[in-house]
């Protein structure tokens, strides 16, 4: 039986919800660890980087004092990307779908909610960060795993696949943008900033799986080339491409070719472009591929709901 | 027994106990129960609630409660030590409320059609027109199988004399019976073997009886899409619909999910349009159709009425049912029995007096102080009036509002709701209880063997809905000895 355009929503916005959640709390922990190593320059770039990163753009924070920013990412319910909304919204897409995930799923979800709001209001948090922000990444993991292993891998399995490789997608590309002048400029200049280009493949969980292929001389353009185009790294934006086009076409068969053309094109034009693409030695055109990059999450995105969630009555009538 | 610290709390009072005889000695059917709590500590019975608590809670069975900013989702407070009826005790009320709910059918089919019990004066005609809850859309329409109350929970109270009577019909959109449900399980996971020597009927099967009771209602087809159409994830009630939803395996659908097209419903999938034959609705009339009914209805399906009175969708409850649960024709309830069935009715009513009528008006103003005043068209436990616990400037005020609209209030005298154990803070108390069981009418009338036995949880208090802090037990009906 075909599933409710709502539920295949409230899934797929589950599922980015938690990705988002996960990512930010990658960036703040290792930021937070970077500063350890104290360089009064390096930390301000860093902090400008890391808002560039979360789309973050308010003068009033303008100081790039890095105690409220933290906060502010972590544990501000009034700031729509903070932690702690994005785990509550995640949370609440999975109570307005609880019948169609496994209670399994919905008691994890549930619990990392608990667990996050507990150390929140006692301010635990904040005696050990890393800790806390620890306990959200095995948060997600633990759901994600739940998820494949009690869940029937239908439909809504499939958005929720979508859900959290086109956020993954988007994420990778908005991280690299924020650090594509610092990148070019280190290739340019051949001066590496080891600890940098570490701390870059840390945000997306890639320092070990990246060294096992490269070792662990980073350079900016193997490091690009990794997270863009590694096809077995499952955080590469190739990666998420190859599981978006799988999962959209599972959907198609489904539910025969009706009106599912778009979806399936802008997801093979995405996975064309990540499978056949390179990257030229001086970095010139990273910006350029990596908007590209956001335009392809943008269109799978929009393809989908006017395919298969927001479409008129008129259109369902007349197919 | 009297020597066990868990009892030194335990008194009785006027109040019939549903563990104690008026000797002090327990019932019967009780014996094993109370030797199982004397064989336990006080410590031991904390950590079963605790661990039933937090189950619940890693569960979401909740509820939310209106009106509060943060922490709106609250577990329903689960009492560990179930309720307890014998056979016999239940054949009377099943018997009861068969009759009572057969009757009720029979009114409604009445006064939407031929109107016989209207022009034979048994109910006065001016009652049923100026119910709220009548509706005019429902004049000659023909409803599946000519049922309107599909789904219903009576409340019922047990007096000091032991004896059941009916307090409220709630043949509207009644809830609580997903806590019925998961109460037993938790109930059998604290006390397992306890559970399997007392021989209790089941009521696992509640999930299969009401598909089959939405499925018997279908217009055309033999193989109907049923949904359940919920208000949404922010209704108090929300738990409940998921719950049912999943035991029936049907969709969970929200007013903006269906839509009409040529007096057809459809639900909107991924895969296009799907038509829907059988609605289980849990909105309120007044919400369903903002076409018909109220225009800032955001929850309903526009269209929908129309889909209905041309037979291409089944719903229920049927629309227009809340005029029998009208607190002043509740009054004729024992009427409506003798008029349809020719039978004396098997559960009593509860004595209530109409305020349109000038002398028992008088009489009720005069003793609001000892009275419990009711507006007609509420539950919930919302609206009312308890005189012995309320202040003059309540009562002052409820003497106003009656005088300002008659109709629109009845009056009952308080009553002592009988007492069952609760466990509080670690040793037990005696709280005030009733008891909903569920009646399903599709093909034929079922009433679930058990049902909700909600708690007064705080002391002396006789206010048991889940809004205004009440808590639940489940509860056992035996078999016969064999």
């Amino acid at each position: 039986m075909a599933m409710l355009s709502r539920v295949a929503d409230s899934l797929y916005w589950m599922s980015r919800y938690l990705e988002r959640a996960e990512h930010t709390t990658r960036l703040l922990d290792v930021t937070l660890h970077q500063l350890i190593d104290v360089d009064p320059v390096l930390s301000q770039q860093r902090w400008l980087r890391l808002w560039q990163s979360l789309q973050y753009q308010d003068p009033e924070h303008g100081s790039l004092i890095p105690q409220p920013v933290v906060q502010l990412f972590t544990a501000d319910s009034q700031y729509s990307d903070a932690i702690i909304s994005t785990i509550t919204a995640a949370r609440e897409n999975a109570r307005q779908v609880r019948e169609h995930i496994s209670s399994e799923m919905w008691e994890q979800i549930n619990r990392l909610y608990l667990d996050m709001r507990q150390q929140i209001s006692n301010q635990q948090w904040q005696q050990d960060p890393h800790r806390f922000y620890a306990t959200i990444k095995s948060g997600s993991h633990l759901f994600q795993g739940i998820t494949d292993a009690t869940m029937s891998h239908g439909e809504g399995w499939d958005f929720i696949q979508i859900g959290r490789a086109v956020e993954r997608a988007n994420n990778t590309a908005n991280l690299l943008l924020s650090h594509t002048s610092a990148l070019q400029a280190s290739q340019q200049d051949g001066r590496m900033h080891h600890a940098e280009w570490i701390g870059l493949l840390k945000m997306c969980s890639a320092f070990e799986a990246y060294c096992k292929v490269h070792t662990p001389d980073v350079t900016p353009q193997r490091l690009v080339f990794f997270l863009l185009y590694d096809a077995e790294f499952p955080r590469s934006v190739r990666f998420s491409a190859d599981t978006i086009l799988q999962a959209v076409a599972r959907i198609t068969r489904r539910n025969g070719q009706l009106r599912t053309g778009r979806p399936q094109r802008a997801a093979g034009q995405f996975q064309a472009m990540l499978e056949y693409g390179n990257i030229e030695e001086q970095l010139l055109n990273l910006a350029h591929d990596l908007h590209q990059i956001q335009h392809g999450c943008f269109q799978i995105d929009t393809s989908l709901r006017e395919s298969h969630i927001a479409y008129t009555i008129d259109t369902a009538l007349m197919a | 027994m009297h020597n066990q610290q868990l009892f030194t709390h335990y008194q009785l009072d006027s109040a019939w106990d549903e563990m104690l005889d008026s000797n002090g000695l327990p019932r019967s059917h009780y014996a094993e129960l109370v030797q199982r709590i004397e064989q336990s500590t006080a410590q031991e019975i904390a950590q079963r609630q605790q661990s039933a608590d937090d189950t619940f809670l890693a569960q979401g069975v909740t509820f939310t409660v209106y009106g509060h900013e943060d922490g709106t989702e609250k577990i329903f407070p689960f009492d560990l030590l179930p309720r307890i009826l014998t056979a016999a005790e239940w054949r009377q009320i099943e018997q009861g409320l068969i009759q009572r709910i057969t009757a009720l059918n029979m009114f409604l089919h009445d006064i939407y059609h031929d109107e016989h019990i209207l022009n034979d004066g048994v109910v006065p005609r001016d009652l049923v027109y100026s119910c709220r809850h009548y509706r005019r859309e429902m004049r000659g329409v023909t409803v599946p199988r000519d049922v309107y109350i599909n789904v219903t929970g009576s409340d019922l109270v047990r007096l000091p004399n032991g004896r059941f009577a009916v307090l409220e019909d709630n043949l509207r959109v009644p809830s609580g019976v997903s806590y019925m449900l998961v109460n037993r399980q938790m109930s059998k996971r604290v006390f397992p073997q306890l559970f399997e020597r007392y021989n209790v009927q089941p009521i696992e099967q509640y999930g299969q009886i009401l598909l089959n009771t939405l499925r018997s209602l279908a217009p055309h087809t033999s193989d109907p899409m049923v949904v359940l159409l919920t208000p949404g994830s922010y209704n108090s009630a929300y738990f409940e619909h998921t719950y049912l939803a999943r035991q029936m395996g049907i969709p969970l659908v929200e007013g903006r999910d269906l839509a009409v097209h040529n007096n057809v419903v459809y639900m909107r999938t991924t895969n296009g349009l799907q038509r829907i034959d059988v609605i289980y609705r849990r909105i309120d009339d007044d919400f369903v159709d903002q076409l018909v009914f109220r225009p800032d209805s955001i929850l309903g399906v526009p269209g929908l009425l129309h889909a209905y009175r041309a037979g291409n969708v089944a719903i229920a409850n049927a629309l227009g049912t809340g005029v029998a649960d009208d607190k002043a024709l509740y009054a004729y309830v024992p009427a409506m029995i003798r008029y349809y069935s020719g039978q004396d009715p098997i559960i009593d009513n509860v004595e209530t007096y109409l305020l349109s009528d000038a002398r028992q008006r008088q009489h009720v103003l005069n003793n609001l102080n000892k009275l419990v005043v009711k507006a007609v068209g509420e539950s919930g436990g919302y609206g009312m009036l308890i005189g012995p616990h309320s202040t003059a400037a309540q009562q002052a005020e409820f003497a106003q509002r009656i005088v300002a609209d008659p109709r629109g209030y009845i009056a009952q005298p308080t009553l002592q709701l009988s007492r069952a154990p609760c466990v509080i803070d670690s040793h037990l108390e005696a709280r005030h209880v009733d008891l909903r069981p569920y009646i399903l009418y599709g093909d034929q009338v079922t009433v679930v063997p058990g049902g909700l036995t909600r708690v007064a949880l705080t002391r002396g208090s006789l206010v048991v809905n889940s809004s205004q802090g009440g808590g639940s037990k489940d509860t056992w009906v035996l078999y016969d000895d064999a």
